[in-house]
């Protein structure tokens, strides 16, 4: 092996090297903050490890064996670092990072043996999510893509006693497999056209021409189904805002910076591949800017912060489909990543707002600035970040993703990407001037959370800012035309203005507001999520539970009642025999006499 | 006298013998029926020595003789045993195998 591979090797490692420890050695894990350093340990060095990988701007494609086939084996795992790689691992082993140190704060009253189960589940994701970037094929992909579906579940899940954690984990698990499916199928199909499942391979028959399958377009798009699954794109979104049911860091680490920007990261691997689909191209972008607006109505009439953010991850995904649909996947990328690291801020804070004030709902919160001011310095930043202002990271990838959806001619999904802008910027001054700003309640005395807490988000905010200074000072980035900036960032303006005006002067009155005609109906359906949830719970009400109730009775009348049938009859035949055993040694003989008898008579004349 | 009156001599035995193991209640009578039964075939054994001229049907019948007594021996003395422990021979309660 090349020593060059080790590298890359080592990131992987590590974090499931520290699950095996915590899975393996129970008294390790039982014993919660040890467990926790083991834990942060791997994930430091595999952080720092691919800083390294991202410093030298490695290259490599290493695979091995692993299914073997009919000439050659037919499945391979291995690694595939280039940029695109290199950006997401650092992403990934960095938040990974500051969230497990944030979880330490966040998660310290739990019983030590649960929070040795956190660190464990911790660890595996971290793993599954760099097995995920780091897959050269789609067949690895997909395997590490499941893995990291069953770490959401398992962390949407930690507070396994309370029934909402439970069935938002099991709606998360079963609506990413609805998308997951036609991924599969996906993947499989493209297998049987080309014989490979390998990306170098798919890119280099995509540059010579060579896969001119007349199903591509069908291919492309069962695997962006699991795109959508994955990145809670409409109509598949729903599980996303009810996944919050899990601890706080876990929302920030999985369900805003990593395992829901996996389905953008398939479609900049795939890029490729589905240029050659121009249709389903398209059809990614209107459904992302479709996603962004909708997600944003639906976050301009929440009132849990933590809800508000995740609509608000579901509608910054639609930018990045949006941009992967206009062929700018990089731009798509690249807001990811700003993404990344501003909403894991935004939610990290909002996990510590939680944790001070004891409650979700922003309404019930008030005056937190003056309480907790560093929480509110760095919320704040992540504001301005996701609303768009620059010069943080968030206005700079979100003008590139508009700059080409621009350029790709697509009028509608820009047209709805604008005014989710300024959405966006009204949404989160909103929960901001309430939550910060407005009157305090009366009880509970909010104070500033642990260093272990404020740490990663100073980190986080620091982040945020000098990204967003070195693309002010670099350039870089994409260039749209000269009005997009002033544009985007006058959208912003007006929907801090807007906020500002309705919660903090109270110039417009936000219930008169709603109720006016155009906006009264569309606050209504927002509220009622669009009757998305409850198409869904019909959906499961009406097929699933009524098709098991079927089956249900199948297996208890029919399969059941013939066993039952088959055990009784031999029971009573049973019975009836016994009887036949009198004990009587001259009944037996009786039976010898009349056999031998029978059998004479029967041999001399019958035979 | 013939063969055949030998024969039906010995039918006779057997049967009345059956008869006995059959229907008597007592352990007792039941073994007697067995002896009458055995000695049926002794008649038998014995009769086809003699009208075949073949020695070996009587060497036979002196094995059975001995061998029943044996059997008789035995016999009592599991009877005896058996009124010792249930205070009965009667053959109808003597049916702990009973399923």
């Amino acid at each position: 092996m090349r020593l060059i591979v080790w590298l890359p090797l080592l990131v992987l490692a590590l974090p499931f090297a520290s699950f095996l420890l915590l899975a393996v050695v129970a008294p390790l894990r039982r014993r919660g903050r040890a467990a926790a350093a083991a834990s942060i340990a791997a994930i430091a060095v595999a952080f720092a490890a691919a800083l390294a990988i991202w410093r030298e701007g490695f290259r490599v494609t290493a695979t091995w064996a692993w299914l073997p086939g009919d000439g050659g084996p037919m499945g391979t795992v291995g690694l595939l670092v280039d940029p695109l790689a290199n950006a997401m691992l650092v992403l990934v082993t960095l938040v990974s990072l500051l969230v497990q140190v944030y979880s330490l704060g966040y998660l310290r009253d739990e019983p030590a043996p649960a929070l040795g189960r956190y660190y464990t589940y911790q660890s595996l994701f971290a793993f599954s999510m760099l097995g995920l970037v780091l897959a050269p094929s789609f067949l690895q992909m997909f395997v590490f893509w499941e893995l990291v579906g069953l770490c959401s579940y398992l962390l949407i899940g930690y507070w396994y006693d309370r029934p909402s954690a439970a069935r938002a984990a099991v709606k998360a698990f079963w609506i990413t497999k609805l998308g997951d499916l036609g991924f599969v199928i996906g993947i499989v199909m493209l297998w049987a056209a080309t014989g490979t499942f390998e990306f170098e391979a798919l890119f280099a028959k995509a540059q010579e021409h060579a896969l001119a399958i007349p199903a591509l377009g069908t291919i492309m798009f069962l695997i962006y189904l699991g795109a959508v699954g994955k990145s809670a794109q409409f109509p598949l979104h729903v599980w996303l805002p009810d996944a919050m049911e899990g601890p706080t860091p876990v929302s920030a680490l999985i369900h805003a910076a990593t395992m829901v920007t996996a389905g953008v990261y398939l479609m900049a691997r795939a890029q490729p591949l589905f240029a050659l689909v121009p249709d389903v191209l398209v059809l990614v972008g209107w459904v992302g800017a479709f996603t962004a607006l909708l997600a944003a109505t639906m976050a301009c009439v929440e009132g849990d912060i933590k809800r508000v953010l995740a609509y608000s991850t579901v509608s910054q995904l639609g930018y990045m489909m949006a941009a992967a649909g206009a062929g700018a996947a990089d731009a798509g990328v690249f807001h990811l990543l700003t993404h990344g690291v501003f909403k894991a801020l935004l939610f990290l804070g909002a996990g510590a707002v939680i944790h001070a004030a004891g409650t979700n709902d922003v309404f019930r919160m008030g005056g937190l600035f003056r309480a907790m001011p560093q929480t509110g310095v760095v919320f704040l930043v992540g504001t301005l970040a996701l609303a768009g202002v620059p010069p943080l990271a968030g206005f700079y990838s979100k003008e590139a993703v508009l700059a080409g959806v621009w350029e790709a001619g697509m009028r509608g999904p820009f047209l709805m990407l604008a005014l989710t802008v300024l959405l966006t910027a009204f949404y989160m001054f909103r929960v901001v001037i309430v939550a910060f700003f407005g009157p305090a309640p009366a009880a509970g005395h909010p104070h500033e959370p642990g260093w272990s807490m404020r740490g990663p988000l100073w980190l986080l905010a620091a982040l945020t800012v000098l990204l967003g200074l070195r693309f002010a000072t670099g350039g870089g980035g994409h260039h749209g035309p000269g009005w997009l900036a002033p544009l985007s960032v006058s959208l912003a303006g007006a929907g801090v203005a807007l906020a500002w005006a309705m919660y903090q002067r109270g110039a417009l009155d936000p219930a008169r507001v709603a109720a006016t005609f155009p906006l009264s109906v569309l606050d209504v359906m927002a509220r009622r999520r669009y009757g998305l949830d409850a198409l869904y719970a019909g959906l499961y009400r009406g097929f699933i539970l009524a098709f098991s109730r079927l089956i249900g009775w199948i297996d208890r009348y029919l399969v059941d009642g013939v066993l039952n049938v088959l055990s009784a009859g031999t029971l009573r035949s049973g019975d009836a025999l016994r009887r036949m055993q009198s004990g009587r040694a001259q009944d037996y003989v009786y039976g010898v006499a009349f056999g031998v008898l029978f059998l004479m008579i029967w041999a001399q004349w019958w035979r | 006298m013939g063969l055949h009156a030998w024969l039906t001599l010995a039918a006779l035995v057997f049967a009345i013998g059956l008869f006995g193991v059959l229907t008597r209640r007592n352990a007792v009578g039941i073994l007697l029926g067995i002896e009458l039964m055995l000695n049926a075939v002794n008649i038998n054994l014995v009769a086809f020595a003699r009208f075949n001229g073949d020695l070996a049907g009587m060497v036979f019948t002196l094995f059975t003789i001995a061998i029943t007594v044996a059997e008789v021996a035995v016999g009592l003395a599991i009877v005896i045993v058996i009124f010792r422990v249930r205070r009965t021979v009667e053959a109808d309660r003597l049916d702990l195998l009973r399923g």
